[in-house]
């Protein structure tokens, strides 16, 4: 995954959570975070905005890191869901 | 006045496993789930496609002329459950007795249906106007008025939304109407009809819903399945019950409330243990006297662990002789509907001394590790049994019926 996808992820993760930007690295847990189930819907909504993409359910259920976080996206982008779109866009 | 026995006098449901009692019961005592594609919305585009819809449902068949305009969906549900449960008790109603009555409803999202309808008008096909009926259709409450309307009855009448509880804690308020003297007779129930676009969207990205079915209980579970229907009981006073020498299906003893104090859609432990604590207490039941739970089970992942830690924190030892199953398998998740369409499978349940399975069961999972009547019903006769509901945001509601012979 390329550096400006990663912080893109970090920083979608950091805004929809009202934490501030640099709380957030690659290698946060959720736990850490203070990032619920729930939360993690809320993460899941503001990727799939931000990305333009639909994030199935499947391979994102477990999800308790930042890091498998990003690593489910690049698994998706990578299957060819949605060529990420350009930041702003 | 003291506590008066209350009893079930009269029971009406339609839902995704039949239109009326007898349908549901032959659906439930078969192990036959009710659950496949959904026809009245467009599912393209979403996670999942499955749901648990009234089939073949016509309103024509049940509403004359220009009455169902008036009704949502979900308040049809309400109304044609109602009509069966009041013709089934056989109760023959006096000014007195119409006096004497209350009417309870739960329903989670009320007429979304028609909220949808106006909405689409408005934003979708930007129309300057909405139908005249949008709100008296929409409101929660308008299965109780049409209910109020049809029978007559001119005591309470209310609507009680607590999400997935809300038919058990309408029931319980009927149920504590009649047994404390404030009400002789109770129409009491839930209905809702969540198909609609928009409800639809919102559950898939709850990301709670199922792609496949609903496996309550099982290791291979993926999350609900949602159903629609309505389901009304008649309770009365055992004494009023017995004067017009009425068929009596069971008797309703006990109901306990609580809320976990904890998180918007996580479950507890202790919030359900101490509502089903509390219905025992208010049935003065002994937990060794329950042989059957229509569980809350509705097969997401964090629910099914949770209910079942919370029945052994209750019953100790005695929660390896109880069988626990989920109706849900085959009628869905029917929200504000749920408990009452459970509270008919559990009083038939009694009734009939067969306990209706889990469906769709494929394998145990360790974290849900009760006897969960897998996939056959059963032949046994238990004194009494509990129906849960435990809805988002924490609200728990348990009641407790004991067979009636």
């Amino acid at each position: 995954m390329s550096e400006e996808l990663t912080q893109r992820i970090l920083k979608v993760i950091a805004e929809s959570q009202k934490l501030e930007p640099g709380k957030v690295t690659v290698e946060s847990t959720f736990e850490e975070l203070g990032i619920d189930s729930l939360d993690g819907v809320n993460i899941l909504f503001a990727l799939e905005n931000e990305f333009n993409i639909n994030i199935p359910d499947e391979g994102v259920q477990g999800i308790r890191t930042v890091r498998q976080m990003i690593d489910a996206l690049e698994a998706l982008f990578a299957g060819g869901q949605g060529a990420p779109a350009p930041a702003n866009s | 006045m003291g506590q008066r026995r209350t009893v079930v006098t009269g029971i009406g449901v339609i839902c995704g496993i039949g239109n009326d009692a007898a349908g549901v019961w032959d659906s439930l005592s078969a192990g036959r789930s009710g659950i496949g594609p959904i026809r009245n919305v467009d599912m393209t585009g979403l996670r999942f496609s499955n749901g648990a819809e009234v089939r073949d449902y016509d309103p024509s068949r049940y509403f004359r002329n220009r009455e169902a305009d008036f009704l949502d969906r979900f308040a049809q549900f309400a109304v044609i459950a109602a009509r069966e449960a009041v013709r089934d008790s056989g109760i023959e109603w006096t000014p007195e007795l119409r006096e004497r009555g209350v009417i309870v409803t739960g329903s989670c999202v009320g007429g979304q249906n028609t909220q949808e309808e106006g909405f689409r008008n408005l934003y979708v096909l930007k129309k300057p106007r909405v139908n005249p009926l949008t709100i008296p259709r929409t409101m929660a409450n308008a299965g109780a008025s049409h209910i109020s309307m049809e029978t007559g009855i001119t005591g309470p009448a209310f609507t009680i939304s607590t999400a997935c509880s809300s038919a058990n804690h309408a029931i319980g308020q009927a149920f504590w109407f009649v047994r404390s003297g404030a009400a002789e007779v109770a129409v009491t129930g839930g209905s809702e009809a969540p198909f609609s676009e928009g409800n639809l969207r919102a559950w898939e990205a709850m990301r709670v819903v199922a792609p496949d079915t609903c496996r309550p209980f099982s290791k291979t579970r993926r999350g609900m399945i949602l159903g629609e229907g309505g389901a009304m009981l008649v309770l009365e006073t055992l004494e009023h019950a017995e004067a017009r020498g009425a068929r009596i299906y069971a008797e309703i003893v006990g109901f306990g409330m609580s809320s976990d104090a904890h998180h918007l859609t996580q479950p507890s432990v202790e919030g359900p243990s101490r509502a089903i604590r509390m219905t025992l207490r208010d049935g003065g039941l002994h937990p060794e006297q329950i042989g059957y739970i229509n569980a809350h089970g509705t097969a997401t992942p964090a629910n099914d662990p949770t209910e079942t830690a919370a029945i052994r924190a209750v019953f100790g030892s005695h929660a390896d002789k109880l069988a626990v199953s989920s109706t849900k398998s085959m009628h869905g998740h029917a929200l504000g509907a749920a408990g009452a369409i459970e509270a008919v499978a559990t009083v038939l349940a009694l009734r009939n001394g067969i306990l209706p399975p889990t469906a769709n069961y494929q394998e145990p999972d360790p974290q849900c590790d009760l006897d969960v009547v897998p996939n056959a019903a059963r032949r046994a006769d238990v004194e009494c049994a509990l129906s849960n509901s435990f809805a988002f945001g924490g609200l728990n509601a348990v009641l407790a019926f004991r067979r009636w012979q």
